[in-house]
């Protein structure tokens, strides 16, 4: 069943312009940053931190444009009601949607492999470091991918699917930075404060990029893409008893 | 084969079904009739488990569809109103696609959808977009793809909405050569339509049963023999 699921999602981001539209701005704006941004070439460092640095900035906008379709467009089309009433669970519904999603932004990141050939051309980077930044990045796109999948479940307009998305996702990504730190540092306990900076995208993509792959880091994004998967069946039986 | 007991969907204060009950078996082509918002959809969406009702219950073939819903799911073939689809897909991959989620395997797999293919003439469309298609088309592989698992039960919103007088036709030929051995439940505000296909005619106007009972019957009901006439007098009748 997932896989049928899965298989028919991502013919169908094939099947549109949305793919091709998606990788090549994804592969453009990857390219600008690492090399202007980035300053790829000045650092005359052989490894990718200044590829992975702007990943999830990157992910903040980009990847809530995949996710905002996910449901809000089978709701708008009226196709969700022909998937519901087909003999499937709503989990397996949502797997077969998220899976696709993911696969997708999967396929997208892959396809930066030239940064990598670039690299290992140039001088002798640490390959297994580069290998962890591509598993943070695409645990990280996944991440984010949950959340949009989840509130794309709330409404049947993507632009709002696609705003809250980035700004939840924006939450997530801030959470460990000074700027959010202090405000809770003020008045709240220190359990809370370090709750809150635990939650943080960044420290862990940062961790695992490091080449560092922790079980702890796994766990963590495992966790947030398992609760927000979750919520989202709850949302789609929510909306369906509403 | 479908049950319901004191269907009710309310949204907010608006009931828009109203403590619904009644059966029905297979061999019966009942025809769903009724103003436009008088619950017929609703009540669809109900018993195919889409929308959950507020109280009551509906069970299809002794499964309840929303506690045991895949049970209930897996035996009927369902056209929602409009007939929605995934607008990017060939209605070849479509149909490969729901064969696929209905668990249709090997041969008779093949076998099911080159025959409703053929029993909806799909076959000058397969390698279309579906959005490319005209209305007739479209509704045609909302049809292939409700009856593609031979489903014991059959619900279809408006099947003929928006078709030709050829296309209706032949959309109400596939019905009655399907209702000897299925139960059809088929929703229509088009009267001539019950006569032609339906054994049962079931008419709901806010959200309440009215008449049940058959068209033939519910035409004498009327001096001029019309079923028209009768539904006129008995939906504006209830709401004066």
């Amino acid at each position: 069943m997932i896989g049928a699921l899965f298989r028919r999602e991502l013919r169908s981001y094939f099947a549109t312009p949305v793919a091709y539209v998606f990788i090549v701005i994804f592969l453009i704006l990857m390219g600008m940053f690492t090399f202007y941004l980035g300053r790829f070439y000045e650092q005359g460092q052989a490894d990718l931190r200044a590829f992975f640095n702007f990943h999830p900035w990157l992910y903040l906008f980009l990847v809530p444009a995949i996710a905002m379709r996910l449901w809000a467009e089978e709701r708008k089309t009226g196709s969700i009601e022909l998937l519901m009433t087909l003999p499937i669970t709503p989990w397996q519904a949502v797997l077969g949607k998220y899976l696709a999603a993911w696969a997708f932004t999967g396929i997208a990141l892959a396809l930066t492999f030239p940064i990598w050939i670039t690299v290992n051309y140039l001088g002798d980077p640490d390959n297994g470091a580069i290998f962890a930044g591509y598993i943070g990045s695409l645990l990280m796109a996944g991440g984010f991918l949950a959340i949009g999948a989840c509130l794309s479940a709330l409404t049947t307009n993507q632009v709002i699917a696609f705003v809250l998305s980035v700004v939840i996702c924006f939450g997530f990504l801030l959470s460990g930075l000074p700027l959010v730190m202090a405000v809770f540092q003020a008045w709240a306990p220190q359990f809370l404060v370090d709750t809150v900076a635990s939650l943080s995208f960044l420290t862990h993509f940062a961790n695992i990029s490091r080449g560092v792959i922790d079980f702890r880091d796994l766990i963590y994004f495992g966790l947030v893409i398992g609760t927000f998967l979750y919520a989202n069946t709850i949302v789609l039986q929510w909306k369906q008893a509403d | 084969m479908i049950e319901t007991d004191g269907l009710t969907k309310r949204y907010g204060h608006h009931t828009v079904v109203d403590d619904l009950t009644f059966r029905c078996e297979p061999g019966e082509v009942l025809g769903f009739l009724g103003p436009n918002g008088a619950g017929k959809s609703t009540t669809m969406k109900m018993i195919t488990g889409f929308v959950a009702p507020s109280s009551g219950r509906a069970l299809v073939c002794g499964h309840d569809v929303q506690s045991d819903g895949l049970e209930a799911r897996r035996r009927i073939g369902y056209l929602p109103e409009g007939a929605p689809c995934y607008a990017e897909m060939t209605p070849g991959t479509f149909l490969e696609f729901i064969a696929d989620v209905r668990g249709l395997e090997g041969a008779r797999r093949r076998e099911r959808i080159d025959e409703v293919i053929g029993r909806l003439h799909l076959e000058g469309v397969l390698e279309q977009s579906i959005d490319t298609l005209s209305k007739g088309f479209k509704r045609r592989v909302g049809l292939a793809q409700a009856i593609l698992h031979d489903p014991d039960l059959l619900i279809l919103d408006e099947p003929t909405d928006g078709l030709d007088p050829n296309q209706k036709h032949e959309v109400r030929q596939l019905i009655r050569s399907m209702s000897a051995e299925k139960l059809i439940v088929i929703s229509t505000h088009i009267l001539e339509e019950v006569e032609a296909v339906c054994s049962r005619a079931i008419i709901i106007a806010n959200g309440r049963i009215l008449v049940d009972d058959t068209p033939a019957a519910l035409a004498a009901r009327s001096p001029s023999g019309r079923l028209d006439d009768v539904f006129r007098q008995i939906t504006q009748g209830e709401a004066a």
